[in-house]
């Protein structure tokens, strides 16, 4: 059951779009900081299998202008 | 089942923690509300009210608000009124009210009884170290007692303790651990300008063009002050230069990032000026009407021999022998040593030199743990001085500190062997001025220094010293050469006492440990990088029988017979002590801001005269004590400031075919020095839970190690194993190892060198010789 923390990077000005696409997700916990367009995002999955499937919906948002893995466990 | 999901609440947490912390190194000044909601949330906290203080971490001095709801602090802002910060927070300021409710606070007074610490109350104690000091004053003489603090200590704590030990006991065996940190920042400023502390401020990062960092990791330990950097870079076109020997955090977001060999930062800093001189960037009428040249002795040690002592001789010089001093340094002849190329030297040098840029160098432990700490200070004000960029919006040579109040209670308070409040033990018009204030004789004060802090440690370990209290510090941790210090300490008929907010490796070696009231549990005062005084009240209780320092040290004062010195109620007792304090200090030149404008406000700077701040010393456009219509450096006799001939001199202990790595030690973002409060806060804790050793990717081949596998790294004088880093969040050149410091369960200052620099007497922490194995 992997848990993993990532930093993700909104296109200019569409940090909320990104927010409200991400935060819908099975698994997916936002955090959106304060006086950044910048949020961390922690995710909990059954399987390697899930996680994966999961941030290969979260890499095609069109939102989306990085992310980057912070720490994974298991 | 419930353990499971504990274990999965937990994992949950730490890569949420870590997330934050990361996010908080790559966007300096990140806020996350939902942490501290849930912190509130936790803690049932409705009502909730909000009060200033600066932050209890490190020198740059935000503005805190934090709040306050049923007695507890739950919460902590960046305060917006805050010059200094704008609002904005790093990690370790968001964090810092968790550092007050770690699990093992020590709330009650520990003795040593038959080798083990036990409790017992606060009136025992403090009628046990009154005792001891008493008897070891009677048998062995006044110089065998000392204390010895910490920039971390409030205004208050430091003038009391200068108080007791100079005015009243009669012994300079005063000292503090900003010895370790800042003490080449204050002879620099002492030998180039006459008087201590940055002539500019934090405002000069709005009108600079050009930031040169010379050693210095602002990303990590200056979060704030760099977003702010940072911000103007999105704004305006600005440029970023990093002058390091790793690879860090700072580097990447620089413009340009140029890494040297160590200790030559010396030679690059003069052959800057050797191309500023060459190509006629230099201004000659600033040069010729506010500068006089100046040469020291050279080959002047290391301070490694046992009595060590060194005076400079400063011997006037003209342009002309500087010209030629100069010549040693040009960028071709020195890339070869230095590891920076010409080019790059030159491209620096040119920075400097474009009359249209304004231009701020910043530095901090780099510099100063250094042993030329002192010349590579008079070194960067050099090219300042050259140049004419100084004392004016934007051209700043600006030296960070690393405590909230290394600069307002160490260096302006004057806690170390040879200051006063106002000026310095050897000068008899200084004794003079500061027992009358004291109302003390003025015999009693001797003229003579004693001890700097290695010297201090020396003599306990020899037996010249036999009490030794510390406050607010951890040298168990933190002196270099440990080992032997700790096995000094140790000795039978040594007594230590120590007042801290939680057990460390120091209250590990203590005879008696006192419990203290930590930060907002106390009212006190901070000063910071920029001259700006800071007051706090007393917004909580502390726990248990914790006293704040300033109140042990009063009471302990009154045993010892000193009741007349120190008549003032625990009520009103800051107040009194700071409009006394303010006595040292009149004048246009120093002039502190009332207490209740400190009360009211979110931090003020001095000189603060006729109710205004002065933001930039030594030009009589900005500065109220200047004479003329110019620049006026009044810290030197005839308003001059010196330009130093200072060699390039090679490092104490280089490596060798026995020991091939330069070991460099420092800091992390997330932990503040040796840990002792932040390992409490478990998300400071749990992103960087543990030391390391970080490695060039080419050297960890070559040791055929790879990340996490364990090393261990052996000097002349201790040996450590610890896992190693590759291409982490620094990487050190090749032939370099780095080691942060802030772990107790690795200690690796039981490996570094105890040499310092002969003038500041401050140690340096980045350069020793060590060879590595695979462990």
């Amino acid at each position: 059951m992997p848990i993993k923390s990532y930093i993700l990077i909104p296109n200019q000005n569409e940090l909320t779009l990104l927010i409200e696409e991400v935060s819908v997700l099975e698994g997916c916990n936002v955090h959106p900081a304060e006086n950044r367009e910048v949020l961390v995002l922690v995710t909990e999955t059954e399987n390697e299998e899930k996680d994966k499937a999961l941030l290969g919906q979260i890499e095609k948002s069109k939102h989306l202008q990085h992310i980057s893995l912070v720490s994974g466990f298991d | 089942m419930n353990q499971e999901i504990t274990r999965r609440a937990f994992l949950r947490n730490a890569a949420r923690a870590s997330a934050f912390a990361t996010a908080a190194c790559m966007f300096p000044g990140i806020v996350f509300a939902e942490e501290q909601e849930r912190m509130i949330a936790s803690l049932g906290a409705a009502d909730i009210k909000w009060k200033k203080t600066p932050c209890r971490f490190c020198g740059v001095g935000c503005g805190l608000k934090v709040g306050v709801s049923d007695g507890k602090a739950v919460a902590v802002k960046g305060d917006p009124d805050s010059t200094v910060n704008k609002g904005l927070c790093c990690v370790k300021g968001y964090h810092s009210v968790m550092a007050l409710y770690g699990k093992d606070r020590l709330t009650k007074p520990l003795v040593r009884k038959n080798g083990r610490l036990v409790e017992t109350s606060m009136k025992e104690a403090l009628d046990l170290v009154a005792s001891k000091m008493k008897d070891t004053i009677a048998e062995h003489g006044k110089d065998a007692v000392s204390i010895y603090g910490s920039g971390q200590w409030t205004i208050p704590d430091g003038y009391v303790a200068s108080k007791l030990f100079k005015g009243a006991i009669g012994t300079n065996n005063v000292e503090a651990n900003a010895r370790l940190c800042m003490a080449s920042a204050v002879t620099g400023f002492l030998t180039s300008f006459g008087l201590d502390e940055p002539m500019g401020c934090y405002d000069d990062i709005d009108h600079a063009d050009v930031f040169v960092l010379w050693g210095n990791n602002m990303a990590e330990m200056h979060p704030v002050l760099f977003s702010r950097i940072l911000d103007n870079r999105l704004r305006r076109p600005v440029k970023i230069i990093h002058l390091a020997t790793r690879t860090t955090r700072t580097s990447l977001a620089a413009d340009k990032s140029f890494l040297f060999n160590p200790q030559t930062d010396l030679a690059i800093a003069n052959s800057i000026c050797y191309e500023i001189v060459k190509n006629g960037w230099v201004n000659k009428s600033f040069v010729e009407n506010h500068c006089a040249i100046k040469e020291g002795k050279t080959n002047i040690g290391y301070g490694l021999e046992e009595h060590f002592s060194f005076t400079d001789e400063p011997k006037d010089i003209d342009f002309e022998k500087f010209e030629k001093f100069l010549e040693e340094y040009a960028p071709e002849k020195i890339e070869g040593y230095c590891g920076v190329s010409a080019k790059d030297i030159k491209y620096m040098a040119s920075l400097y030199g474009n009359s249209n840029n304004k231009v701020m160098s910043l530095w901090c432990m780099g510099a100063n743990q250094h042993t030329r700490g002192t010349w590579i200070n008079n070194l960067i004000y050099n090219i300042h001085l050259l140049t004419g960029k100084i004392s004016t919006p934007g051209n700043s040579p600006f030296s960070l500190t690393g405590q909230p109040s290394a600069c307002g209670t160490v260096r302006e308070v004057g806690t170390l062997t040879h200051k006063l409040p106002h000026g310095v033990v050897m000068n008899e018009e200084h004794r003079k001025h500061a027992a009358e204030i004291w109302k003390v004789p003025v015999e009693n004060i001797p003229s003579k220094p004693t001890h700097h802090t290695v010297s201090m440690f020396r003599a306990l370990d020899r037996g010249d010293l036999k009490f030794m209290w510390v406050q607010v510090t951890n040298p168990m941790v933190t002196m270099p050469h440990l080992n032997r210090y700790r096995n000094g300490v140790k000795k039978d008929d040594r007594f230590i006492v120590v007042s801290d907010v939680y057990p460390t490796p120091t209250t590990d070696i203590a005879d008696v440990v006192l419990p203290s009231a930590m930060w907002i549990e106390r009212e006190g005062m901070f000063g910071n990088s920029e001259r700006r005084t800071q007051h706090f009240d007393q917004l909580i209780d502390p726990p248990g029988e914790a006293m704040s320092d300033t109140w042990q040290l009063i009471e302990v004062a009154r045993r010892l017979g000193y009741e007349e010195l120190f008549p003032w109620s625990e009520e009103t007792h800051i107040e009194e002590i700071w409009k006394e304090y303010s006595l040292h200090h009149e004048g246009n030149k120093h002039a502190m801001a009332p207490y209740e404008e400190l009360k009211s406000k979110p931090g003020l700077q001095w000189p603060f005269v006729e109710g205004k701040e002065t933001k930039w010393r030594f030009h009589a456009k900005y500065d109220p004590a200047c004479k003329g219509d110019s620049f006026d450096f009044y810290g030197k006799p005839n308003g001059k400031a010196w330009i130093w001939a200072r060699p390039f001199e090679p490092a104490p202990e280089v490596p060798d075919k026995d020991y091939p790595f330069w070991l460099n030690t420092g800091r992390v973002l997330e932990h503040w020095h040796t840990g002792s409060m932040t390992r409490r806060v478990s998300v400071l804790h749990q992103a960087m839970p543990k030391s390391y050793a970080e490695l060039h990717p080419e050297d960890a081949k070559a040791l055929n190690v790879i990340n996490g596998d364990q090393i261990k790294i052996t000097s002349r004088r201790g040996e450590i194993v610890m896992d190693v880093s590759v291409n982490g969040r620094g990487k050190p050149t090749r032939g370099q190892v780095f080691v942060p410091f802030f772990d107790e369960s690795l200690l690796i200052n039981d490996l570094t060198l105890d040499a310092f620099c002969p003038i500041s007497k401050q140690p340096d922490y980045k350069k020793c010789a060590v060879k590595i194995e695979r462990a």
